[in-house]
Protein backbone atom coordinates (compact mmCIF):
# COMPACT_ATOMS: atom_id res chain seq x y z
CA UNK A 1 0.00 0.00 0.00
CA UNK A 2 1.26 3.16 -1.12
CA UNK A 3 1.04 5.40 2.44
CA UNK A 4 1.05 8.74 0.98
CA UNK A 5 -1.29 7.96 -1.73
CA UNK A 6 -4.34 10.45 -1.56
CA UNK A 7 -7.88 10.23 -3.21
CA UNK A 8 -9.31 13.51 -3.85
CA UNK A 9 -12.18 14.19 -6.75
CA UNK A 10 -10.82 14.04 -9.54
CA UNK A 11 -7.19 13.21 -8.29
CA UNK A 12 -5.73 10.02 -7.61
CA UNK A 13 -2.36 11.00 -6.73
CA UNK A 14 0.45 8.94 -6.16
CA UNK A 15 1.73 11.21 -3.23
CA UNK A 16 -0.15 14.64 -1.45
CA UNK A 17 3.19 16.79 -3.43
CA UNK A 18 2.92 19.31 -6.06
CA UNK A 19 4.32 22.24 -7.72
CA UNK A 20 1.93 25.41 -7.06
CA UNK A 21 0.31 26.89 -9.86
CA UNK A 22 2.63 30.28 -10.88
CA UNK A 23 5.80 28.68 -9.41
CA UNK A 24 6.37 26.02 -11.78
CA UNK A 25 5.35 27.16 -15.25
CA UNK A 26 4.37 24.81 -17.26
CA UNK A 27 6.50 22.49 -16.20
CA UNK A 28 9.57 22.71 -18.48
CA UNK A 29 12.40 24.46 -16.60
CA UNK A 30 11.91 22.07 -13.50
CA UNK A 31 11.85 18.92 -15.99
CA UNK A 32 15.90 19.61 -17.03
CA UNK A 33 16.24 18.95 -13.11
CA UNK A 34 14.09 15.66 -12.42
CA UNK A 35 11.50 13.18 -13.69
CA UNK A 36 7.96 15.46 -13.18
CA UNK A 37 6.45 11.78 -12.96
CA UNK A 38 7.16 11.62 -9.47
CA UNK A 39 5.06 14.56 -8.63
CA UNK A 40 1.17 14.10 -6.86
CA UNK A 41 0.16 16.26 -9.57
CA UNK A 42 0.72 19.63 -11.54
CA UNK A 43 -0.98 23.14 -10.80
CA UNK A 44 0.17 24.56 -14.04
CA UNK A 45 0.74 28.56 -14.54
CA UNK A 46 -2.62 30.81 -14.77
CA UNK A 47 -3.71 30.21 -18.26
CA UNK A 48 -6.82 32.93 -19.57
CA UNK A 49 -9.00 33.85 -22.90
CA UNK A 50 -5.96 35.44 -24.63
CA UNK A 51 -1.76 36.18 -24.36
CA UNK A 52 -0.82 38.50 -21.52
CA UNK A 53 2.33 40.03 -21.09
CA UNK A 54 2.02 40.97 -17.03
CA UNK A 55 3.64 43.68 -15.59
CA UNK A 56 6.20 45.76 -16.06
CA UNK A 57 9.38 45.08 -14.15
CA UNK A 58 10.55 44.95 -11.52
CA UNK A 59 8.45 42.02 -10.20
CA UNK A 60 9.77 40.81 -7.13
CA UNK A 61 10.96 42.10 -4.37
CA UNK A 62 12.45 39.99 -1.04
CA UNK A 63 11.07 40.32 2.50
CA UNK A 64 12.27 38.78 5.26
CA UNK A 65 11.54 34.74 4.87
CA UNK A 66 8.98 35.73 1.98
CA UNK A 67 8.38 37.52 -1.29
CA UNK A 68 6.33 40.06 -2.87
CA UNK A 69 5.31 39.04 -6.81
CA UNK A 70 3.80 41.14 -9.52
CA UNK A 71 3.73 39.23 -12.14
CA UNK A 72 0.61 39.96 -14.04
CA UNK A 73 -0.46 36.58 -15.13
CA UNK A 74 1.86 36.67 -18.18
CA UNK A 75 0.58 33.09 -20.24
CA UNK A 76 0.57 32.31 -23.65
CA UNK A 77 -3.30 32.02 -23.26
CA UNK A 78 -5.58 28.94 -23.30
CA UNK A 79 -5.47 28.02 -27.17
CA UNK A 80 -1.54 27.94 -27.12
CA UNK A 81 -1.46 26.23 -22.99
CA UNK A 82 -4.04 23.20 -25.25
CA UNK A 83 -1.91 23.27 -28.51
CA UNK A 84 1.51 23.21 -26.88
CA UNK A 85 1.85 23.25 -23.41
CA UNK A 86 -0.50 20.18 -22.17
CA UNK A 87 0.34 17.97 -24.63
CA UNK A 88 4.25 17.97 -23.74
CA UNK A 89 3.26 17.93 -19.65
CA UNK A 90 1.16 14.40 -20.84
CA UNK A 91 4.62 12.30 -21.80
CA UNK A 92 4.20 12.54 -17.47
CA UNK A 93 2.55 10.33 -15.73
CA UNK A 94 0.92 13.14 -13.67
CA UNK A 95 -2.58 14.30 -13.36
CA UNK A 96 -2.60 18.31 -14.34
CA UNK A 97 -4.57 21.24 -11.87
CA UNK A 98 -5.67 23.82 -14.90
CA UNK A 99 -5.31 27.22 -13.35
CA UNK A 100 -8.08 29.38 -14.79
CA UNK A 101 -8.55 32.99 -14.38
CA UNK A 102 -10.39 36.12 -16.43
CA UNK A 103 -11.42 39.61 -16.21
CA UNK A 104 -15.54 38.48 -16.79
CA UNK A 105 -17.46 35.74 -15.67
CA UNK A 106 -17.63 34.78 -19.54
CA UNK A 107 -13.54 34.55 -19.91
CA UNK A 108 -13.08 32.53 -16.67
CA UNK A 109 -16.23 30.25 -18.12
CA UNK A 110 -14.95 29.90 -22.08
CA UNK A 111 -11.63 29.39 -20.60
CA UNK A 112 -13.07 26.53 -18.19
CA UNK A 113 -14.78 25.07 -21.32
CA UNK A 114 -11.80 24.47 -23.20
CA UNK A 115 -9.32 23.59 -20.70
CA UNK A 116 -11.26 21.11 -18.96
CA UNK A 117 -11.34 19.01 -22.45
CA UNK A 118 -7.68 18.31 -22.36
CA UNK A 119 -6.96 14.83 -21.67
CA UNK A 120 -4.39 15.05 -18.80
CA UNK A 121 -6.65 18.19 -17.09
CA UNK A 122 -8.07 16.48 -14.05
CA UNK A 123 -9.14 19.48 -12.10
CA UNK A 124 -9.15 23.32 -12.88
CA UNK A 125 -8.20 25.60 -10.19
CA UNK A 126 -10.27 28.43 -10.07
CA UNK A 127 -8.07 31.41 -9.56
CA UNK A 128 -10.39 34.25 -7.78
CA UNK A 129 -7.27 35.66 -5.97
CA UNK A 130 -4.88 36.87 -7.94
CA UNK A 131 -3.80 40.10 -6.47
CA UNK A 132 -1.79 41.35 -9.10
CA UNK A 133 -4.32 42.06 -12.18
CA UNK A 134 -6.59 45.23 -12.22
CA UNK A 135 -9.74 43.30 -14.13
CA UNK A 136 -11.02 40.23 -12.20
CA UNK A 137 -8.58 37.93 -10.41
CA UNK A 138 -9.31 39.24 -6.94
CA UNK A 139 -12.66 41.14 -7.69
CA UNK A 140 -13.88 37.78 -7.38
CA UNK A 141 -12.31 36.31 -4.64
CA UNK A 142 -13.39 38.82 -2.07
CA UNK A 143 -17.37 39.11 -2.26
CA UNK A 144 -19.00 35.68 -1.63
CA UNK A 145 -21.73 35.98 -3.77
CA UNK A 146 -19.56 36.85 -6.32
CA UNK A 147 -17.33 34.14 -5.73
CA UNK A 148 -20.58 31.60 -5.74
CA UNK A 149 -21.78 33.26 -9.08
CA UNK A 150 -18.44 32.10 -11.03
CA UNK A 151 -18.25 29.20 -9.18
CA UNK A 152 -21.48 27.96 -10.08
CA UNK A 153 -21.05 29.62 -14.22
CA UNK A 154 -17.57 27.28 -14.25
CA UNK A 155 -19.24 24.05 -12.88
CA UNK A 156 -21.70 23.97 -15.34
CA UNK A 157 -19.15 24.25 -17.87
CA UNK A 158 -16.15 22.17 -16.89
CA UNK A 159 -15.42 18.39 -17.80
CA UNK A 160 -13.62 17.95 -14.73
CA UNK A 161 -13.80 19.03 -10.73
CA UNK A 162 -13.34 22.70 -9.88
CA UNK A 163 -11.36 23.12 -6.74
CA UNK A 164 -11.08 26.87 -5.98
CA UNK A 165 -7.90 29.20 -4.65
CA UNK A 166 -9.12 31.36 -2.04
CA UNK A 167 -7.89 34.58 -0.97
CA UNK A 168 -6.47 35.42 2.29
CA UNK A 169 -6.99 39.33 1.88
CA UNK A 170 -10.74 38.86 2.89
CA UNK A 171 -12.10 39.50 6.60
CA UNK A 172 -14.09 36.33 6.69
CA UNK A 173 -12.60 33.30 4.88
CA UNK A 174 -14.75 30.62 6.11
CA UNK A 175 -17.69 32.73 4.41
CA UNK A 176 -16.11 32.58 1.45
CA UNK A 177 -15.08 29.15 1.56
CA UNK A 178 -18.91 28.40 2.04
CA UNK A 179 -20.08 30.09 -0.12
CA UNK A 180 -18.20 28.45 -3.19
CA UNK A 181 -18.80 25.05 -1.47
CA UNK A 182 -22.10 25.71 -1.92
CA UNK A 183 -22.02 26.59 -5.42
CA UNK A 184 -21.27 23.69 -6.17
CA UNK A 185 -17.53 23.54 -5.72
CA UNK A 186 -15.52 20.62 -5.23
CA UNK A 187 -12.93 21.33 -3.59
CA UNK A 188 -10.63 24.42 -1.89
CA UNK A 189 -7.08 25.50 -2.56
CA UNK A 190 -5.52 28.43 -0.04
CA UNK A 191 -4.17 30.15 0.21
CA UNK A 192 -2.70 32.81 -2.55
CA UNK A 193 -0.64 35.17 -1.59
CA UNK A 194 -1.14 38.07 0.88
CA UNK A 195 -1.35 41.87 -0.58
CA UNK A 196 1.88 43.56 0.29
CA UNK A 197 4.31 46.16 -0.43
CA UNK A 198 7.59 47.67 0.16
CA UNK A 199 9.38 50.80 -0.75
CA UNK A 200 13.27 51.60 -1.51
CA UNK A 201 14.92 53.27 0.74
CA UNK A 202 17.11 55.31 -1.76
CA UNK A 203 13.90 56.93 -3.97
CA UNK A 204 11.00 56.55 -1.22
CA UNK A 205 9.14 54.79 -4.12
CA UNK A 206 7.55 51.29 -4.64
CA UNK A 207 10.58 48.50 -5.73
CA UNK A 208 7.72 46.50 -7.51
CA UNK A 209 6.59 48.35 -10.73
CA UNK A 210 3.28 47.15 -10.08
CA UNK A 211 3.30 49.11 -6.29
CA UNK A 212 1.57 46.04 -4.40
CA UNK A 213 2.44 42.59 -4.75
CA UNK A 214 1.42 39.56 -3.24
CA UNK A 215 3.48 38.28 -0.59
CA UNK A 216 4.93 34.44 -0.40
CA UNK A 217 7.19 31.96 1.15
CA UNK A 218 7.56 30.97 4.90
CA UNK A 219 6.63 34.22 6.18
CA UNK A 220 3.05 33.16 5.21
CA UNK A 221 2.91 29.70 6.91
CA UNK A 222 1.25 30.39 9.98
CA UNK A 223 -1.47 32.50 8.33
CA UNK A 224 -2.05 29.45 6.00
CA UNK A 225 -2.43 27.15 8.72
CA UNK A 226 -4.94 29.14 10.89
CA UNK A 227 -7.09 29.85 7.91
CA UNK A 228 -7.15 26.10 7.02
CA UNK A 229 -7.49 24.77 10.68
CA UNK A 230 -10.76 27.28 10.46
CA UNK A 231 -12.41 26.40 7.02
CA UNK A 232 -11.54 23.06 7.12
CA UNK A 233 -13.70 22.76 10.13
CA UNK A 234 -16.44 24.83 8.67
CA UNK A 235 -16.68 22.61 4.84
CA UNK A 236 -16.94 19.21 4.03
CA UNK A 237 -14.95 19.58 1.03
CA UNK A 238 -11.23 18.61 0.55
CA UNK A 239 -8.16 21.48 1.29
CA UNK A 240 -5.22 21.26 -0.68
CA UNK A 241 -2.93 23.73 1.15
CA UNK A 242 -0.38 26.18 0.44
CA UNK A 243 1.92 28.65 1.72
CA UNK A 244 5.33 28.49 2.60
CA UNK A 245 5.73 25.10 2.89
CA UNK A 246 9.65 24.12 2.64
CA UNK A 247 10.30 20.70 4.30
CA UNK A 248 8.28 17.55 4.48
CA UNK A 249 7.59 18.78 8.57
CA UNK A 250 5.50 21.58 7.06
CA UNK A 251 3.21 19.60 5.39
CA UNK A 252 2.54 17.44 8.29
CA UNK A 253 1.37 20.90 9.51
CA UNK A 254 -0.72 21.73 7.25
CA UNK A 255 -2.33 18.24 7.16
CA UNK A 256 -2.92 18.87 10.89
CA UNK A 257 -4.42 22.05 10.46
CA UNK A 258 -6.63 20.20 7.70
CA UNK A 259 -5.41 19.91 4.58
CA UNK A 260 -5.58 16.92 1.67
CA UNK A 261 -3.23 17.29 -0.25
CA UNK A 262 -0.62 20.16 -0.18
CA UNK A 263 0.90 22.53 -2.83
CA UNK A 264 4.43 23.77 -2.79
CA UNK A 265 5.29 27.51 -4.38
CA UNK A 266 7.82 29.85 -3.78
CA UNK A 267 10.40 26.99 -1.80
CA UNK A 268 10.53 25.42 -5.86
CA UNK A 269 12.69 29.09 -6.67
CA UNK A 270 14.71 28.59 -3.79
CA UNK A 271 15.49 24.90 -4.72
CA UNK A 272 14.54 23.29 -8.14
CA UNK A 273 14.29 19.59 -6.31
CA UNK A 274 12.16 20.55 -3.14
CA UNK A 275 9.06 18.81 -4.09
CA UNK A 276 11.10 15.33 -5.10
CA UNK A 277 12.80 15.90 -2.08
CA UNK A 278 9.70 16.23 0.03
CA UNK A 279 8.45 13.37 -1.35
CA UNK A 280 11.27 11.37 -0.57
CA UNK A 281 11.41 12.38 3.52
CA UNK A 282 7.90 11.81 4.36
CA UNK A 283 7.95 8.22 4.32
CA UNK A 284 10.67 8.26 7.43
CA UNK A 285 9.22 11.13 8.85
CA UNK A 286 5.36 9.50 9.11
CA UNK A 287 7.40 6.59 10.43
CA UNK A 288 9.24 9.13 13.29
CA UNK A 289 5.50 10.05 14.12
CA UNK A 290 4.05 6.70 14.16
CA UNK A 291 1.40 7.60 11.50
CA UNK A 292 0.62 4.88 8.89
CA UNK A 293 -0.95 6.67 5.57
CA UNK A 294 -0.51 10.63 5.61
CA UNK A 295 -4.53 10.86 5.28
CA UNK A 296 -4.49 10.03 8.80
CA UNK A 297 -2.73 13.42 9.17
CA UNK A 298 -5.80 15.84 8.16
CA UNK A 299 -7.25 17.43 10.61
CA UNK A 300 -5.80 15.87 13.50
CA UNK A 301 -5.41 19.11 15.07
CA UNK A 302 -8.99 19.30 15.68
CA UNK A 303 -10.43 16.07 15.12
CA UNK A 304 -8.65 13.62 18.01
CA UNK A 305 -7.18 11.70 15.30
CA UNK A 306 -10.29 10.62 12.71
CA UNK A 307 -9.83 11.07 9.23
CA UNK A 308 -11.71 13.66 8.01
CA UNK A 309 -11.27 13.14 4.25
CA UNK A 310 -10.15 10.17 2.97
CA UNK A 311 -11.65 10.78 -0.41
CA UNK A 312 -14.16 8.59 -2.71
CA UNK B 1 23.39 21.12 -10.99
CA UNK B 2 23.14 22.46 -7.87
CA UNK B 3 26.19 21.54 -5.02
CA UNK B 4 27.60 22.62 -1.73
CA UNK B 5 31.26 24.68 -3.00
CA UNK B 6 33.73 25.01 -1.09
CA UNK B 7 35.02 28.43 -0.40
CA UNK B 8 38.86 28.87 -0.97
CA UNK B 9 39.22 32.84 -0.79
CA UNK B 10 36.90 35.47 0.03
CA UNK B 11 39.03 39.08 -0.65
CA UNK B 12 38.24 42.52 -0.72
CA UNK B 13 39.73 43.61 -4.55
CA UNK B 14 38.48 47.56 -4.01
CA UNK B 15 36.23 49.27 -2.04
CA UNK B 16 32.89 47.37 -1.66
CA UNK B 17 34.40 44.36 -4.44
CA UNK B 18 35.24 40.77 -3.10
CA UNK B 19 36.53 38.26 -5.13
CA UNK B 20 35.40 34.96 -4.13
CA UNK B 21 36.67 31.59 -5.28
CA UNK B 22 34.86 28.51 -4.64
CA UNK B 23 35.75 24.94 -5.62
CA UNK B 24 34.05 21.44 -6.55
CA UNK B 25 33.09 19.32 -9.64
CA UNK B 26 30.05 21.57 -10.41
CA UNK B 27 32.82 23.83 -12.15
CA UNK B 28 33.35 20.62 -14.52
CA UNK B 29 30.30 21.65 -16.14
CA UNK B 30 31.10 25.59 -16.18
CA UNK B 31 32.16 26.37 -20.09
CA UNK B 32 30.79 29.43 -21.00
CA UNK B 33 31.53 33.20 -20.34
CA UNK B 34 28.51 35.06 -19.31
CA UNK B 35 26.85 32.60 -17.81
CA UNK B 36 25.56 32.92 -13.72
CA UNK B 37 25.61 30.96 -10.77
CA UNK B 38 22.80 31.25 -8.30
CA UNK B 39 23.93 31.36 -4.73
CA UNK B 40 22.05 30.67 -1.50
CA UNK B 41 23.33 33.39 1.28
CA UNK B 42 21.25 32.38 3.95
CA UNK B 43 18.18 29.67 4.86
CA UNK B 44 15.49 32.58 5.50
CA UNK B 45 16.60 35.65 4.60
CA UNK B 46 17.44 37.00 2.03
CA UNK B 47 15.41 33.60 1.29
CA UNK B 48 16.01 33.73 -2.58
CA UNK B 49 19.32 33.37 -4.38
CA UNK B 50 21.56 35.89 -5.81
CA UNK B 51 22.66 35.56 -9.26
CA UNK B 52 26.48 36.18 -9.82
CA UNK B 53 28.45 35.52 -12.87
CA UNK B 54 31.14 33.67 -13.33
CA UNK B 55 34.36 35.77 -13.66
CA UNK B 56 37.23 32.90 -14.31
CA UNK B 57 36.32 29.04 -14.90
CA UNK B 58 39.63 27.06 -13.78
CA UNK B 59 38.72 23.58 -14.59
CA UNK B 60 42.05 21.96 -13.78
CA UNK B 61 41.80 23.22 -10.17
CA UNK B 62 38.01 22.49 -10.27
CA UNK B 63 37.63 26.19 -9.19
CA UNK B 64 35.97 29.15 -10.14
CA UNK B 65 35.99 32.69 -9.23
CA UNK B 66 33.09 35.23 -8.67
CA UNK B 67 33.42 38.98 -8.15
CA UNK B 68 30.44 40.34 -6.68
CA UNK B 69 29.79 44.30 -4.85
CA UNK B 70 28.87 44.06 -1.19
CA UNK B 71 25.30 45.83 -1.75
CA UNK B 72 22.28 44.55 -0.35
CA UNK B 73 21.77 42.71 2.58
CA UNK B 74 22.16 39.15 0.57
CA UNK B 75 26.04 40.16 -1.01
CA UNK B 76 26.96 41.62 2.23
CA UNK B 77 26.39 38.99 3.94
CA UNK B 78 28.74 37.23 1.19
CA UNK B 79 30.98 39.18 1.85
CA UNK B 80 31.54 38.00 5.54
CA UNK B 81 31.99 33.98 4.83
CA UNK B 82 34.96 32.49 5.11
CA UNK B 83 37.76 30.44 3.58
CA UNK B 84 36.53 26.64 4.55
CA UNK B 85 32.55 27.48 4.57
CA UNK B 86 30.29 25.76 1.83
CA UNK B 87 28.26 27.58 -0.32
CA UNK B 88 25.11 26.12 -1.79
CA UNK B 89 25.25 26.79 -5.53
CA UNK B 90 22.97 26.33 -8.11
CA UNK B 91 24.34 26.58 -11.91
CA UNK B 92 25.96 27.57 -14.38
CA UNK B 93 22.73 29.07 -15.32
CA UNK B 94 21.88 31.16 -18.70
CA UNK B 95 23.83 31.28 -21.81
CA UNK B 96 26.70 32.97 -22.35
CA UNK B 97 28.74 35.21 -24.82
CA UNK B 98 28.83 33.27 -28.31
CA UNK B 99 32.16 32.83 -29.17
CA UNK B 100 31.96 31.15 -32.41
CA UNK B 101 30.80 34.27 -34.22
CA UNK B 102 34.90 35.00 -34.33
CA UNK B 103 37.43 33.13 -35.85
CA UNK B 104 41.21 33.48 -35.29
CA UNK B 105 42.57 37.23 -36.33
CA UNK B 106 39.15 39.51 -35.95
CA UNK B 107 38.87 41.79 -33.15
CA UNK B 108 36.69 41.44 -30.33
CA UNK B 109 35.61 44.94 -28.17
CA UNK B 110 35.43 44.09 -24.25
CA UNK B 111 33.24 46.77 -22.58
CA UNK B 112 32.52 46.62 -19.12
CA UNK B 113 30.69 48.94 -16.59
CA UNK B 114 30.89 48.58 -12.81
CA UNK B 115 30.11 45.27 -11.78
CA UNK B 116 29.45 44.41 -14.93
CA UNK B 117 32.95 44.07 -15.60
CA UNK B 118 33.63 40.32 -14.22
CA UNK B 119 32.05 38.30 -16.83
CA UNK B 120 34.34 39.99 -19.47
CA UNK B 121 37.56 38.30 -17.92
CA UNK B 122 36.41 34.79 -19.14
CA UNK B 123 35.58 35.78 -22.24
CA UNK B 124 38.81 37.63 -22.60
CA UNK B 125 40.40 34.82 -21.38
CA UNK B 126 38.38 32.22 -23.94
CA UNK B 127 38.39 34.59 -26.71
CA UNK B 128 42.40 35.27 -26.91
CA UNK B 129 43.08 31.65 -26.52
CA UNK B 130 40.87 31.10 -29.68
CA UNK B 131 43.48 33.56 -31.49
CA UNK B 132 40.72 36.80 -31.18
CA UNK B 133 42.42 40.29 -30.94
CA UNK B 134 40.46 41.76 -27.96
CA UNK B 135 40.49 45.30 -26.74
CA UNK B 136 38.66 46.27 -23.09
CA UNK B 137 37.04 49.11 -22.10
CA UNK B 138 35.79 49.32 -18.66
CA UNK B 139 33.74 51.95 -16.98
CA UNK B 140 33.83 52.84 -13.18
CA UNK B 141 32.36 55.43 -10.95
CA UNK B 142 35.65 56.74 -9.22
CA UNK B 143 38.87 55.22 -8.45
CA UNK B 144 38.29 53.65 -5.48
CA UNK B 145 36.23 51.15 -7.61
CA UNK B 146 38.38 50.04 -10.06
CA UNK B 147 39.14 46.12 -10.40
CA UNK B 148 41.08 43.68 -12.93
CA UNK B 149 42.98 46.59 -15.09
CA UNK B 150 45.97 44.39 -15.04
CA UNK B 151 44.98 41.27 -15.30
CA UNK B 152 42.32 42.26 -18.35
CA UNK B 153 45.70 44.56 -19.62
CA UNK B 154 47.18 40.81 -19.93
CA UNK B 155 44.56 40.19 -22.93
CA UNK B 156 44.81 42.89 -24.60
CA UNK B 157 45.22 47.13 -24.62
CA UNK B 158 43.40 47.92 -21.77
CA UNK B 159 41.52 51.43 -21.12
CA UNK B 160 39.87 52.75 -18.21
CA UNK B 161 37.24 55.64 -17.35
CA UNK B 162 35.83 56.79 -14.62
CA UNK B 163 33.21 59.08 -14.38
CA UNK B 164 34.20 61.51 -11.64
CA UNK B 165 37.49 61.43 -13.70
CA UNK B 166 39.30 59.95 -10.39
CA UNK B 167 41.25 57.72 -13.03
CA UNK B 168 41.98 57.04 -16.19
CA UNK B 169 39.63 59.19 -18.90
CA UNK B 170 36.92 61.00 -17.54
CA UNK B 171 33.77 59.96 -18.92
CA UNK B 172 31.85 57.26 -19.66
CA UNK B 173 32.98 54.25 -21.74
CA UNK B 174 31.16 55.29 -24.95
CA UNK B 175 33.62 58.10 -24.90
CA UNK B 176 36.38 55.93 -24.23
CA UNK B 177 35.22 54.77 -27.50
CA UNK B 178 34.89 57.26 -29.71
CA UNK B 179 38.20 59.46 -28.46
CA UNK B 180 39.95 56.59 -29.61
CA UNK B 181 38.22 55.68 -32.46
CA UNK B 182 38.32 51.68 -31.43
CA UNK B 183 36.99 49.32 -33.98
CA UNK B 184 35.79 46.03 -34.11
CA UNK B 185 34.05 43.02 -35.33
CA UNK B 186 32.19 41.95 -32.94
CA UNK B 187 31.37 44.07 -29.36
CA UNK B 188 30.55 42.04 -26.33
CA UNK B 189 29.42 44.21 -23.29
CA UNK B 190 28.02 44.16 -19.65
CA UNK B 191 27.14 46.90 -17.33
CA UNK B 192 24.29 48.86 -16.64
CA UNK B 193 20.91 49.53 -18.88
CA UNK B 194 21.77 53.48 -20.01
CA UNK B 195 25.74 51.83 -20.95
CA UNK B 196 24.12 49.34 -22.92
CA UNK B 197 21.39 51.35 -24.40
CA UNK B 198 24.25 54.11 -25.23
CA UNK B 199 25.97 51.52 -26.99
CA UNK B 200 23.01 49.89 -29.11
CA UNK B 201 22.66 53.74 -30.23
CA UNK B 202 26.51 54.51 -30.98
CA UNK B 203 26.61 51.08 -33.27
CA UNK B 204 23.28 50.50 -34.27
CA UNK B 205 24.72 48.68 -37.86
CA UNK B 206 26.87 46.21 -35.94
CA UNK B 207 26.93 43.07 -34.11
CA UNK B 208 26.72 43.61 -30.49
CA UNK B 209 26.76 41.06 -27.86
CA UNK B 210 25.15 42.72 -24.72
CA UNK B 211 24.45 40.61 -20.85
CA UNK B 212 21.06 42.57 -19.03
CA UNK B 213 20.66 42.13 -15.70
CA UNK B 214 17.29 42.00 -13.81
CA UNK B 215 15.48 41.28 -10.19
CA UNK B 216 15.32 37.22 -10.59
CA UNK B 217 13.52 35.09 -9.00
CA UNK B 218 14.02 31.29 -9.45
CA UNK B 219 16.96 32.14 -12.01
CA UNK B 220 15.68 29.15 -14.42
CA UNK B 221 12.97 30.38 -16.15
CA UNK B 222 9.93 29.43 -14.42
CA UNK B 223 8.83 32.80 -12.15
CA UNK B 224 8.40 34.95 -14.85
CA UNK B 225 9.91 37.80 -12.87
CA UNK B 226 12.81 38.68 -15.38
CA UNK B 227 11.16 39.68 -18.20
CA UNK B 228 12.05 41.31 -21.30
CA UNK B 229 9.77 42.77 -24.30
CA UNK B 230 10.73 41.76 -27.81
CA UNK B 231 10.65 44.66 -30.26
CA UNK B 232 7.38 44.88 -32.11
CA UNK B 233 5.07 42.99 -30.14
CA UNK B 234 2.47 43.43 -27.15
CA UNK B 235 2.95 40.23 -25.95
CA UNK B 236 6.08 37.90 -26.91
CA UNK B 237 9.17 38.45 -24.46
CA UNK B 238 12.63 37.40 -23.52
CA UNK B 239 13.30 35.83 -19.98
CA UNK B 240 16.58 37.42 -19.10
CA UNK B 241 17.36 33.93 -16.71
CA UNK B 242 16.88 31.55 -19.26
CA UNK B 243 16.91 33.28 -22.44
CA UNK B 244 19.45 35.77 -21.71
CA UNK B 245 21.54 37.06 -19.88
CA UNK B 246 23.52 37.65 -23.41
CA UNK B 247 21.28 39.15 -26.05
CA UNK B 248 22.33 39.89 -29.23
CA UNK B 249 21.90 43.68 -29.65
CA UNK B 250 17.87 44.13 -31.24
CA UNK B 251 16.60 40.93 -29.90
CA UNK B 252 15.18 42.63 -26.86
CA UNK B 253 13.84 46.21 -25.85
CA UNK B 254 16.59 47.72 -23.35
Amino acid sequence: MNRLAVELPGLSLKNPIMPASGCFGFGREYAKFYDLSVLGAIMIKATTLEARFGNPTPRVAETPSGMLNAIGLQNPGVDKVLAEELPWLAQYDVPIIANIAGATVEEYVEVAKRISQAPNVHALELNISCPNVKKGGIAFGTVPEVAAELTRAVKEVSAVPVYVKLSPNVTNIVAMAKAVEQAGADGLTMINTLLGMRLDIKTAKPILANVTGGLSGPAIKPIAIRMIYEVSQAVSIPIIGMGGIQSAEDVIEFFYAGASAVAIGTANFIDPYVCPHIIRDLPPLLDELRIHHISECTGRSWNNGQTVYCGT
Amino acid sequence: MKEHMTIISNRQIAKGVYELTLASSLVGRMRTPGQFVHVKVATFAPLLRRPLSLCDINHEASECTIVYRAEGAGTTLLSQKQPGETLDVLGPLGNGFPLSVLSSGQRALLVGGGIGVPPLYELAKQLVKNGVYVTIVLGFQTKDVVFYEERFASFGKTYVATVDGSYGMKGFVTDVIEHHALSFDVLYACGPKPMLKALQQQFPHKELYLSLEERMGCGIGACFACVCRVPHSETAYKKVCSDGPVFRAGEVVL
